[in-house]
């Protein structure tokens, strides 16, 4: 049993180590392929971006609602429901606006990029550039990465702006409360430091989970069961690694 | 040519240095591919064209680009030089026509030659073919190897096929090596071959079931096991 939990441990390290110097060589080209290949860049944060939209927003809408309805119901047994915009602010901007951002990301984009290099790989396309003397890291993997990290802040923001409405429609449209108090009480209570937090977190989840998207799909073995594994594991690393990010991150802001 | 399994491929990606060999060298053009560094081996391949069994092409990219792609990497071309240098590769294989088609509505084929056209449009010196017949009809076939025979004369080339199509390399080489259990079993003229003396060749060349490559992959005794305690 022991020898099962070092192997995994190795296993892990081991991954750990291959992602830190593939982000190292992603950083090191990045300049590189933001001069040269800036084309390639715009394209990727409007495939990681613009195409994640219309879930994000769906999904902010509900998220928001449900944060409206819970705070509202329980404020209200204290006569305090004038201070349902203050959590749905606070939750929405400092956690779960940035949390959930990154693990729909992780199911919609980076399933996405992990597939597409993947099957590049299964396909050869990335030994004939291998070929062609162009290097598949700074072609392919370079911009994907980018354009994950430059698109999850914007997604995070649309998230919590739209949440933060799905709120307002909740408590003030379908439970009475007063818009002004809903608005000033939020404005009141929240600072630049809960506002820098969310960008924090959402800057970090972008690097995370566009990341091991690129990192999964360039290691998936080239068939079709290991693309398939790969997608997996995009989803299953990004969704723990986010977690394990956010618990630090709010640790570090308290 | 040789056997399925009997490390082909693997040979052609030596040579590219696609791997590296645990122990030994690798010759190409007189210099140790394998102690090149990332650089040198860059610029050592952009004097090869290889083409991919399957073709290979980028599939975000049409025809056209994807033939292009080398030239918008490799060289400070004008839109128009490179226009022009496209459609003649893509002309010189029959598919000037396809330019703007994307991969997905090209046959096997076509894939193949587009390929083709993209592997010779930096002019290289060398041009390597991993298994160029496999799943193509026999139009396509005697395209294919119209192509690699035309463009190896036409532009002073050399080629390298990997194949175990025995007839069409017949038609296309100059010389053959018949690669067997990881060691060249026999080489020379392809017409020379057929009347090698070795089993191997003789069973490879004229497409026998059973020879010194058994029909039966190594297994335990028949009837021992028939008959015998099964494993669970």
């Amino acid at each position: 049993m022991f020898r099962d939990i070092w192997q995994t441990l190795e296993r892990f390290l081991h991954s750990l180590g291959g992602m830190s110097l593939f982000l190292l060589r992603l950083l090191q080209f990045t300049p590189g392929v933001v001069i040269r290949r800036f084309r390639l860049v715009v394209y990727q944060v409007y495939n990681a971006g613009a195409l994640s939209l219309v879930v994000i927003m769906i999904s902010g809408l509900f998220v928001g609602g449900v944060l409206g309805l819970l705070a509202h119901s329980s404020l209200e047994q204290f006569n305090a429901e004038d201070t349902t915009g203050i959590f749905a602010g606070l939750g929405l901007v400092k956690g779960i606006g940035p949390v959930i951002t990154a693990l729909l990301f992780a199911g919609r984009a980076g399933t996405a990029l992990t597939s597409e290099i993947g099957l590049m790989k299964a396909t050869d396309q990335l030994s004939a550039m291998e070929m062609m003397a162009v290097d598949p890291v700074r072609y392919v993997a370079v911009p994907r990465f980018l354009g994950g990290v430059v698109a999850m802040p914007f997604l995070s923001a649309i998230f919590t702006a739209i949440g933060l409405l799905g709120s307002h429609l909740v408590a003030v449209e379908q439970y009475g409360v007063d818009v002004g108090a809903y608005w000033q009480q939020m404005q009141n209570v929240m600072d630049w430091e809960d506002v820098s937090e969310g960008i924090t977190k959402s800057v970090v989840f972008g690097i995370v989970a566009s990341l091991v998207a690129v990192w999964e799909g360039y290691q998936a073995t080239p068939t079709a069961e290991g693309v398939g594994r790969a997608t997996t594991r995009t989803v299953v690393v990004t969704s723990i690694a986010v977690l394990f990010f956010n618990y630090m991150i709010t640790a570090m802001y308290i | 040519m040789g056997p399925s399994g009997t490390g082909k491929t693997t040979l052609l990606q030596l040579i590219t240095r696609q791997l590296s060999p645990d122990r030994g060298q690798v010759i190409v053009a007189g210099d140790d591919i394998a102690a090149y560094s990332r650089q040198e081996l860059y610029a050592m391949r952009k004097r090869m064209g290889m083409l991919f069994q399957n073709g290979a092409l980028l599939t975000d990219m049409n025809v056209f680009e994807n033939v292009a792609f080398p030239l918008r990497e490799h060289t400070n071309l004008g839109e128009r030089l490179i226009r022009n240098v496209v459609l003649m590769k893509l002309h010189a294989v029959g598919l000037r026509g396809a330019a703007y088609m994307m991969p997905s509505e090209l046959s096997g084929g076509m894939a193949r030659r587009v390929a083709l056209a993209r592997a010779i449009v930096m002019d290289p010196a060398l041009l390597i073919y991993d298994e160029p017949f496999v799943g193509l009809d026999p139009i396509s076939m005697g395209v294919i190897a119209e192509l690699i025979r035309q463009l190896n004369d036409a532009l002073g080339i050399t080629s390298v096929v990997v194949s175990h199509d025995v007839h069409e390399i017949g038609e296309v080489a100059d010389y053959s090596y018949v690669v067997a259990d990881g060691k060249v079993a026999a080489h020379g003229r392809p017409q020379e071959l057929t009347n090698e003396s070795s089993e191997l060749v003789r069973q490879f060349m004229l497409g026998l079931a059973d020879g010194p490559v058994a029909f039966h992959y190594d297994a335990p005794d028949y009837a021992e096991q028939l008959l015998g305690p099964s494993p669970d």
